[in-house]
């Protein structure tokens, strides 16, 4: 190609050089290698949701529990009862959680980040937090179990004392911190760098022109990001929650680690058990037999439309809005 | 509440390049100065610092004084918040809050400002956006964003959010230049109506721009790229397009620049 191209210049009106003709191939090589890896990858989503349906619905059809309601899973057993009411319940609140925790925070850093620190200071702050999402999640559970549990006893303590008559905070149980609290702290720490991040980026593409007009108006600096800055990282915050709630949604070992699993719906989230979907499959995929495995693959496919819902709802609200988002500026 | 400005020994800096030096001019209350020179010799630079703009771009410090009546506007414990609630700015590209309706934007300055009831708000906004001569237009849309209109009607929305805080000295960058000949008249005459009111300072590249609207102007120059701009006469509008006493001026003006 390299090679040609000047030749094609030289050679004043290409009428049919080689140049011409290999652009044409060009082209069509790009385009059906676009199309065939669109396709092949249609191929690969379908043969893994015919999958995991056909398997499911081994297991749904012999379940002698209900697959919604029942607070059991012995899956393995004859007959099998199995319900995911406790691991929808558990993977909900952790991650309710979790986003409560985590959004509010990871917002505030990106926006000290890009709109408070002075630049010496919010370029380290910023690799510090791009490094945290490099750890992996394993480490976060180990960390979690020995670490974060014991410390938590005094909160969880305090939380009891002052918040207790609200139910949610009221430890009914002694013993350490193994519980959905504990877990949505640690999801909330694992999904805060790429929320932050994410964010970051978009508060940074804030047009001047945007501040400036605030800045204008006689804004201070926080009036300038209620009014420039947040309206327009909105859309991208979602996003960015987005995918930390993706994150702690199908979050596996770190919960796996730090939980004491128990099949109980408990509203006290500082008593210790629960269970979340992903960590369930791990902790019986390995002795499960194969209609165990049918069992929890069904429930890995709840977990599949509860992000697609979530993701959905969120798709939602970004367009409910886009009039007003900016885009259009 | 127009106000005189008075700008003496000013200098402004971006780090350590000098953009604008020993700047000394006064604008009297209820005028239209036209701020007119090349491109580069810190009109907008000079402009900005007359509401402490300028030193929010990243390394913009400033030299010298600028007296509003008598208040000095970069003297110690003064607000630049204070400072650009009262000295209004329109910038050269619309730039209307996108996120927010038409009546959020011109209310958005009201909002910064203080309390307002309701009906408050709907008066003065309806105020202001006639005052920009927008009512007629928009006034069966005002929950509509901000960025759907025209370019000409997002200047005139930019101009009646800045006029619905009632500033003193309303300041602006090259208004017209992302416009058409018929929103820019449009604008050239709300300048003509809203001079009674405010005290005005206008950039503009356009010669027959500045010797309509204006009745001062001031002509700038630099003495080569990478010199600091210089402030070379004001003077009536008028004497400046038929007898200026600076040559260079002149050259400008005709055409023989450079
Ligand atoms: N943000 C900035 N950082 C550094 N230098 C700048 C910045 N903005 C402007 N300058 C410099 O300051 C000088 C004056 O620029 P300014 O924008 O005030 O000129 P101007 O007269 O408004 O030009 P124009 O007519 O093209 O708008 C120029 O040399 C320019 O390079
Ligand atoms: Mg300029």
């Amino acid at each position: 190609m390299a090679s040609t191209t000047p030749t094609q210049i030289d050679q004043a009106p290409p009428v049919t050089s080689s140049g011409r003709s290999t652009g044409r191939a060009g082209d069509k090589i790009f385009a059906g290698l676009s199309k065939g890896s669109g396709i092949l990858l249609l191929v690969i989503m379908a043969s893994i949701a015919g999958f995991l349906t056909y398997r499911a619905s081994i297991a749904l059809s012999k379940n002698e529990g209900n697959f919604l309601t029942t607070f059991d899973w012995n899956a393995s057993a004859n007959p099998p009862v199995f319900g995911i009411a406790v691991l929808l319940f558990g993977t909900v609140v952790s991650s309710i959680i979790a986003m409560a925790i985590a959004v509010p925070i990871a917002v505030g850093i990106a926006l000290f980040i890009s709109h408070y620190a002075p630049r010496k200071l919010a370029a380290p702050i910023a690799y510090v937090v791009d490094l945290l999402a490099a750890v992996p999640s394993i480490i976060y559970g180990i960390w979690g179990a020995l670490f974060l549990v014991p410390q938590l006893n005094g909160l969880n303590l305090w939380l009891d004392e002052y918040l207790g008559w609200t139910y949610v905070f009221d430890k009914t149980q002694v013993g350490v911190a193994r519980s959905l609290f504990t877990v949505g702290i640690l999801l909330a720490i694992m999904i805060l760098p790429i929320v932050t991040s994410v964010s970051r980026e978009v508060f940074l593409q804030v047009p001047r022109m945007n501040e400036e007009a605030a800045l204008a108006l006689g804004a201070t600096r926080w009036e300038v990001i209620r009014m420039s800055v947040l309206p327009f990282g909105r859309s991208g915050v979602i996003s960015a929650s987005m995918l930390g709630l993706g994150r702690a949604l199908g979050e596996t070992m770190a919960v796996a680690t730090v939980l004491s699993p128990s099949f109980l719906i408990n509203g006290h989230i500082l008593d210790p058990g629960g269970g979340t979907f992903a960590q369930n499959i791990a902790a019986k995929f390995d002795e499960a037999n194969e209609f165990g495995r049918d069992a929890l693959i069904a429930s890995g496919l709840v977990l599949f439309l509860l992000t697609l819902l979530v993701n959905g709802a969120a798709r939602l609200i970004i367009a409910r809005r886009k009039d007003f988002s900016g885009a259009n500026a | 509440m127009a106000k005189r400005i008075d700008v003496s020994g000013l200098s402004a800096f971006y780090g350590t390049h000098k953009a604008i030096d020993d700047i000394s001019m006064t604008v009297e209350p209820r005028s239209v100065t036209a701020f007119i020179g090349p491109s580069g010799c810190g009109k907008s630079t000079f402009l900005r610092t007359l509401n402490r703009m300028h030193e929010v771009t990243p390394g913009g410090r400033v030299e010298g004084k600028v007296l509003l009546d008598d208040e000095n506007l970069y003297g110690t414990g003064v607000d630049p918040v204070a400072v650009r609630r009262t000295v209004g700015m329109v910038f050269q590209r619309p730039n209307p809050f996108p996120t927010m309706s038409i009546f959020d934007n011109v209310a958005a300055g009201l909002r910064l400002n203080g309390r307002y009831k309701k009906s408050e708000l709907t008066e003065i906004v309806e105020k202001s956006l006639q005052g920009a001569n927008l009512w007629n237009e928009v006034k069966d849309r005002l929950n509509k964003p901000g960025s759907g209109l025209s370019g000409g009607q997002q200047q005139r929305l930019c101009i009646a959010r800045a006029i619905a805080v009632e500033p003193q000295v309303l300041l602006m960058d090259e208004p017209c230049s992302a416009l058409d000949p018929i929103s820019t008249l449009a604008i050239e005459d709300l300048i003509g109506e809203l001079k009674e009111r405010f005290t005005i300072v206008i950039v503009t590249h356009n010669m027959q721009q500045a010797a309509r609207v204006s009745d001062r102007t001031a002509f700038f120059n630099l003495a080569a790229v990478g010199q600091p701009g210089k402030l070379i006469e004001i003077d009536d509008t008028d004497r400046i397009f038929s007898n200026p006493s600076v040559q260079a001026t002149e050259d400008y003006i005709s055409g023989r620049f450079g």
